[in-house]
């Protein structure tokens, strides 16, 4: 039975696609933009595919998908958690032979683990595209040598970096939700403050476990 | 007194649930002062008391999801509080409760909740689980379409029903209800309470029932205990529950305003 316990998680990441893809096509499209003006400055312009191909991979596409399914999911599970807290289900649980840690934790860490990086995998492509299409269609680049500038300059290791931290923020934002939502107490209205300081709770951490991963990727 | 019919029982053989000192306090506020109980296997008893005087906390602790701060707690002669993980586990096979507010698994079909503890504990295969929580529902009464229901979309009468389909399901010989009857209308409170007996004398289990409901004290009770302040005031048969001859006891059960009980508004 614990897969019909995962299951709600899944397709709430699922869900959770619109949301993201809009973000990321629109962070692209910003990112491409601003650069080009900030490049221009230098004569640097072609450096505007590497900088939005970086930029999304390494950093856009993880935090800010991350920072999305928090205020989603997080906050959906630790209210559908902190609910089935108030309301006796979860001491239900442990009167019914079931350990809520391993039915209602469990799956739950696991599907944001597996997700989230799916999620950033879309964001990553949908930013790179957002770049592509105001580089082509506003900056005057053509769309061979975009797209050339850009597979050049990406390297294995900054997609897998992205994709790692994109693993860390699900079982964060999991995390949290569970963590909340599993000590809320009250009512309605406890259930509503383990809500919010799940979101705050995951997207600080999201915020300082980039920093620190970061450091740990990429500093020599 | 709970010491004279203590001994007098401890002789003949071991109660199913003993209780010794045992106390549990939140902060600075002693919720269990205490609490000496033995409840025979095979009886059903009933403690009463008002809103705050620590009957949640009483069920809690015996069934594991409270540690008391002290005392002993025993099922079967052996002290639970002692107990590792495994063992603990095992213990709570053989309990079964029924939550206040039913605490139905909103997430889950009607049938999936009460076959619930089957598969857990791996009484049943999945394919045997439906027929079962079919059966199981039939014994509360309720027609095997509602198992296809979710929770949400029953009655008050219908969702205390599931929720006691469930906790006899995997048939335990311990049952607990948690003021079965609150928020029920009289007739469905007197069908509920109409169920519990039947089903403790079908499965033959031990029962503790915590409720501030008179009329049903006396339909399900062997005999009954009054809690006040964490302590057990009284006990004795549950039909003696309205002539006890004890003040505290009296003034509950008629519902007087004066007497030794002073409503705590405030503290």
């Amino acid at each position: 039975m614990a897969a019909c316990s995962c299951a709600p998680s899944l397709r709430s990441a699922n869900f959770s696609l619109p949301v993201v893809a809009l973000t990321a096509i629109f962070t692209g499209m910003v990112l491409a933009l601003q650069s080009s003006t900030g490049l221009s400055r230098f004569s640097a312009d072609s450096a505007v595919a590497s900088l939005v191909v970086l930029s999304v991979t390494r950093e856009l596409g993880p935090v800010l998908a991350g920072l999305m399914v928090a205020g989603r999911v997080g906050a959906s599970i630790a209210a559908e958690i902190g609910t089935m807290r108030v309301t006796d289900q979860i001491d239900a649980l442990s009167t019914l032979s079931t350990n809520p840690m391993k039915y209602l934790v469990a799956p739950r860490l696991l599907a944001g683990l597996i997700a989230v990086p799916l999620l950033v995998v879309v964001a990553d492509i949908l930013g790179v595209l957002g770049g592509f299409i105001i580089a082509t269609a506003k900056l005057g680049f053509s769309a061979e040598s975009y797209l050339n500038n850009t597979l050049t300059f990406m390297q294995t290791e900054d997609v897998i970096s992205g994709l790692a931290k994109a693993a860390v923020f699900g079982v964060l934002i999991t995390l949290m939700g569970c963590y909340q939502g599993y000590n809320s107490k009250g009512g309605a209205q406890g259930v509503g403050a383990a809500t919010t300081s799940a979101v705050v709770a995951a997207s600080v951490l999201i915020l300082a476990f980039d920093y620190v991963l970061t450091e740990l990727f990429f500093s020599r | 007194m709970s010491g004279s019919e203590g001994s007098k029982t401890m002789s003949a053989s071991v109660p199913k649930i003993r209780l010794r000192g045992v106390s549990k306090s939140f902060g600075d506020k002693k919720v269990l002062d205490g609490i000496d109980l033995d409840i025979e296997t095979g009886t059903s008893m009933v403690v009463i008391g008002g809103s705050g005087s620590g009957k949640s906390v009483l069920i809690k602790c015996i069934l594991g999801l409270i540690e008391p701060d002290s005392g002993t707690i025993e099922i079967d002669g052996k002290n639970i509080l002692t107990q590792d993980r495994a063992e603990r586990e095992a213990m709570r096979s053989r309990i079964g409760m029924l939550f206040q507010n039913g605490a139905l698994f909103d997430s889950l079909t009607v049938w999936e909740n009460v076959a619930f503890g089957l598969l857990a504990q791996n009484k049943c295969t999945r394919a045997e689980a439906r027929p079962r929580a079919d059966t199981v529902l039939a014994a509360v009464g309720l027609d095997a379409t509602v198992g296809d229901l979710s929770p949400a979309e029953l009655s008050g009468g219908m969702q205390k029903r599931v929720g006691l389909a469930r906790a006899i399901a995997a048939q335990p010989e311990i049952l607990f209800f948690d003021e079965p009857t609150t928020g029920l209308d009289p007739i469905m409170g007197a069908v509920i309470d109409g169920l519990i007996v039947d089903c403790v004398k079908k499965l033959g289990s031990t029962a503790i029932a915590i409720t501030h409901d008179m009329l049903s004290a006396q339909r399900i009770g062997d005999r009954a205990a009054m809690l006040y302040k964490g302590a057990i005031v009284w006990q004795g048969a549950a039909d003696t529950l309205l002539n006890s001859g004890n003040a505290m006891v009296d003034q509950f059960t008629h519902g007087r305003r004066e007497g030794p009980i002073q409503m705590e508004l405030r503290r």
